[in-house]
């Protein structure tokens, strides 16, 4: 098991209820939530028992806002680990309960020279929060989101009936579960495919990059003949400095390249949380000077260029998982990140939208640019080939009117904000950035015509 | 829903045709639209009233509320919830009187409590069990700053909102944990048609500091807050200033 439970940022009260918040711990709300002990039957029970303001399923909690939560209604926490390694004796893939961490998984899969196919930047998050978000990772351009690697998935409908859903098996309710914010239905299995790796070391290339012009251009040009890759940006940086950033990549290492030490252990599960945010910590460390300064030091610490390093593989794709419960150093008020993408010929949109968040001052720690390869076939599915940038930002005063300016840019171009991220999207934005919306919605009637599946999401977005 | 940033998808005005209130959806027309369910009694100024609204580009609904007739409230609230989650309620609704009859007139000063202090109550026992059910929401309470210590000179009208403060910050403690949250606001004198003609005390404010004020608050989920700010610094002092020399400030 995990050692962080799902939930995470919540509170049991007297009530029964349950006060719960996403990541970003903005808009907390109160929800009867039902722990699932067994498989789909009992999933299907609690299904058929919704109350009026209906269910939703819940993984870790990871997403930054409000999808996983259910104002005044129920919600699942569907099965904890359980792996089957290749189910139907198909090599290479494993059958999961939806309620496995990717922690968990990885640390079954690494010992057999097996690894995710995709891991965002937390593995503290579940394999159907994985599908019902369509997470993408690192090398989103070579590898696609997580859709692209399930095979299968079981998934309770509104009916409480119980599905086997796939590619090529009710394509259409398949894809609009992928990327579906868990209102299609509660996935409680899903059988995946893994890829191999020879270590749980990765090498690592750094270059650090004087502004975005310079990094931007490199991703352009190289990032097709590496998988992995990341530019870490100083969004408060500005001037010639705007964009200043540094870039990683990484590969699996091969058992050749391991030193002694690496080499006496190829393959180890990552480990849990070094350190916690101790209880009582003031809020609100998290301001403009404080992230000034540390991006600043961020910056020069990175060796200007690097190749060859060898690193943990949780050091790598997990930086953030050292430190359990980060979101706190925000306060009380909590943060929002603004995740948009933009398409390949809207590139400069990247720089407008860097430039905006510099001179209003809004303190981002070290935001995250990445390229995307192709989209999947998932009506509500994020990725688009283009770049993506992920900004978190304090939920303080004059937030609200600057990122609804830069849904305006990324919208006008053909960009769109990331639903697992979001906390704040003008609902009236939201088919123009999706415009497959009306496909999704056409599923969802079909298959829970009553509305059952509700979510705090949802009903802010009109979904 | 309200968002991340504190802004509502639902807004019901109990009270509608306050100036208050108007400014407060005018303050949230300028970052968000929110319907608006306009609650108040029929007549021009509740014509005038939802006018305003949709002038501000936003969708307004209508519906007939009137603070003295209690026993209509509990269906009223619930009617309205059933079409929509009530994302913030605002209790706008007050009486000033005369403040000399108030105390001398029974009618006008039973009249002051029942609108002031009985409907306050009354609409609150109903929004909390809607907001409770609902599993979030915000119900803005305009309190005074004349209820924080009651003076010679507005007494009666001072009890009321004495009363109705002591009410609504009661009923945010006891929703703590429910999802739902109570906001009392205390502003100064605010000088408004209501109290037109009267003049304004020091540390007056305008219907659109009340709102703007109300706006941060439901963003920043406070529990309490005193328009202007630095009332507060002034009230607590002022609380505890003995009777006799109380009763000869120029308040
Ligand atoms: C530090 C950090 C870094 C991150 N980096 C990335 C990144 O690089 N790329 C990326 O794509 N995302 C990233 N995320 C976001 C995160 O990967 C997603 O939000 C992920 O879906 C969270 O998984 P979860 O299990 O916590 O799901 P939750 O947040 O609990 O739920 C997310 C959604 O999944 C639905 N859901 C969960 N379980 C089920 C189920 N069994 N059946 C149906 N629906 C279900 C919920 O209803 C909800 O709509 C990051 C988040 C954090 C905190």
């Amino acid at each position: 098991m995990s050692e962080q439970s799902p939930g995470k940022g919540s509170g049991q009260l007297a009530g029964g209820g349950r006060m719960l918040a996403g990541w970003g711990r903005t808009a907390p709300t109160v929800a009867t939530t039902r722990r699932v002990a067994d498989g789909a039957a009992e999933v299907a029970e609690l299904v058929r028992r919704a109350g009026p303001r209906g269910l939703v399923a819940r993984g870790l909690g990871r997403s930054y806002g409000d999808p996983a939560q259910n104002a005044g209604g129920e919600v699942l926490l569907p099965l904890p680990t359980r792996i089957e390694h290749e189910p139907d004796g198909r090599p290479g893939t494993v059958r999961v309960s939806a309620g496995t961490s990717l922690h968990d998984l990885m640390a079954e899969l690494l010992p057999r020279g097996r690894f995710v196919p995709v891991t965002p930047g937390t593995r503290y998050v579940t394999v159907g929060g994985c599908v019902a978000c369509d997470v993408h990772g690192k090398s989103h351009h070579v590898a696609g989101s997580f859709g692209r690697h399930v095979v299968s998935l079981e998934l309770v409908l509104a009916d409480g009936s119980v599905h086997e859903v796939g590619p090529d098996r009710d394509p259409e309710l398949f894809w609009a579960t992928v990327g579906g914010m868990g209102l299609t239905g509660v996935i409680t299995s899903a059988v995946l495919r893994t890829i191999p790796v020879e270590s749980s070391w990765m090498t690592v290339t750094t270059t650090r990059h004087p502004d975005l012009d310079s990094v931007m251009e490199e991703m352009r040009t190289g990032d097709r003949d590496v998988t992995y890759s990341v530019a870490w940006i100083d969004t408060l940086a500005r001037g010639r400095s705007l964009g200043r950033s540094v870039l990683t990549r990484g590969e699996h290492a091969r058992r050749d390249e391991l030193d002694t030490s690496a080499a006496a252990r190829p393959l180890v599960a990552p480990g849990g949380a070094r350190l916690r945010v101790p209880p009582g910590v003031p809020g609100g460390l998290v301001r403009p000077l404080t992230v000034r300064g540390f991006n600043e030091a961020w910056f020069r610490r990175a060796p200007r260029h690097r190749t060859g390093e060898l690193q943990p593989l949780a050091a790598f794709f997990h930086p953030l998982d050292g430190v359990a419960d980060w979101n706190r150093l925000y306060g009380p008020r909590g943060f929002v990140q603004y995740q948009c993408v933009v398409p390949d010929r809207a590139a400069d949109t990247v720089a407008l939208v860097v430039d905006r968040v510099a001179r209003q001052g809004h303190a981002s720690f070290l935001s995250v640019l990445k390229r995307f390869g192709p989209g999947d076939e998932a009506p509500l599915s994020f990725p688009m080939p283009g770049w993506t940038l992920a900004l978190d930002l304090p939920a303080r005063a004059g937030l609200a009117p600057l990122l609804d300016e830069l849904d305006r840019l990324v919208a006008a171009v053909g960009g769109r904000v990331y639903l697992a991220k979001d906390a704040r999207l003008d609902p009236a934005r939201l088919p123009q950035m999706y415009p497959r919306l009306a496909d999704f919605r056409s599923v969802r009637r079909r298959v829970d015509p009553t509305g059952v599946f509700r979510s705090d999401l949802a009903r802010r977005l009109g979904l | 829903m309200i968002n991340a940033l504190g802004r509502p998808q639902t807004v019901l005005l109990l009270g509608g045709t306050s100036e208050i209130a108007q400014a407060v959806v005018a303050a949230w027309a300028r970052t968000c639209r929110p319907l608006v369910v306009l609650a108040a009694r029929p007549g021009p100024r509740r014509d005038a009233a939802a006018a305003h609204v949709e002038s501000l580009g936003l969708e307004v609904e209508v519906v007939d509320f009137d603070a003295e007739r209690t026993e209509e409230h509990p269906a009223l609230i619930d009617a309205v919830s059933r079409e929509h989650d009530i994302d913030v309620a605002i209790v706008a609704f007050g009486v000033l009187g005369d403040e000399e009859q108030a105390w001398q007139d029974h009618a006008a000063a039973t009249r002051l409590a029942r609108v002031n202090y009985t409907g306050a109550v009354s609409v609150g026992v109903c929004l909390a069990d809607v907001m409770r059910r609902q599993g979030h929401g915000m119900i803005v309470a305009l309190s005074s700053v004349a209820g924080e210590r009651v003076r010679r000179s507005n007494f009666v009208y001072g009890s009321t909102k004495a009363g109705m403060d002591g009410f609504y910050l009661g009923l945010g403690e006891a929703l703590r944990g429910s999802g739902a949250g109570v906001l009392v606001v205390r502003p100064g004198f605010v000088r408004t048609r209501m109290t037109a003609g009267r003049s304004p005390a020091p540390l007056s404010v305008t219907a659109e500091q009340v709102a703007d004020a109300v706006v941060r608050g439901v963003a920043r989920r406070d529990e309490l807050i005193w328009v202007p700010a630095p009332l507060r610094g002034v009230m607590s002092g002022l609380r505890h200033v003995p009777r006799p020399l109380f009763r000869r400030l120029p308040l």
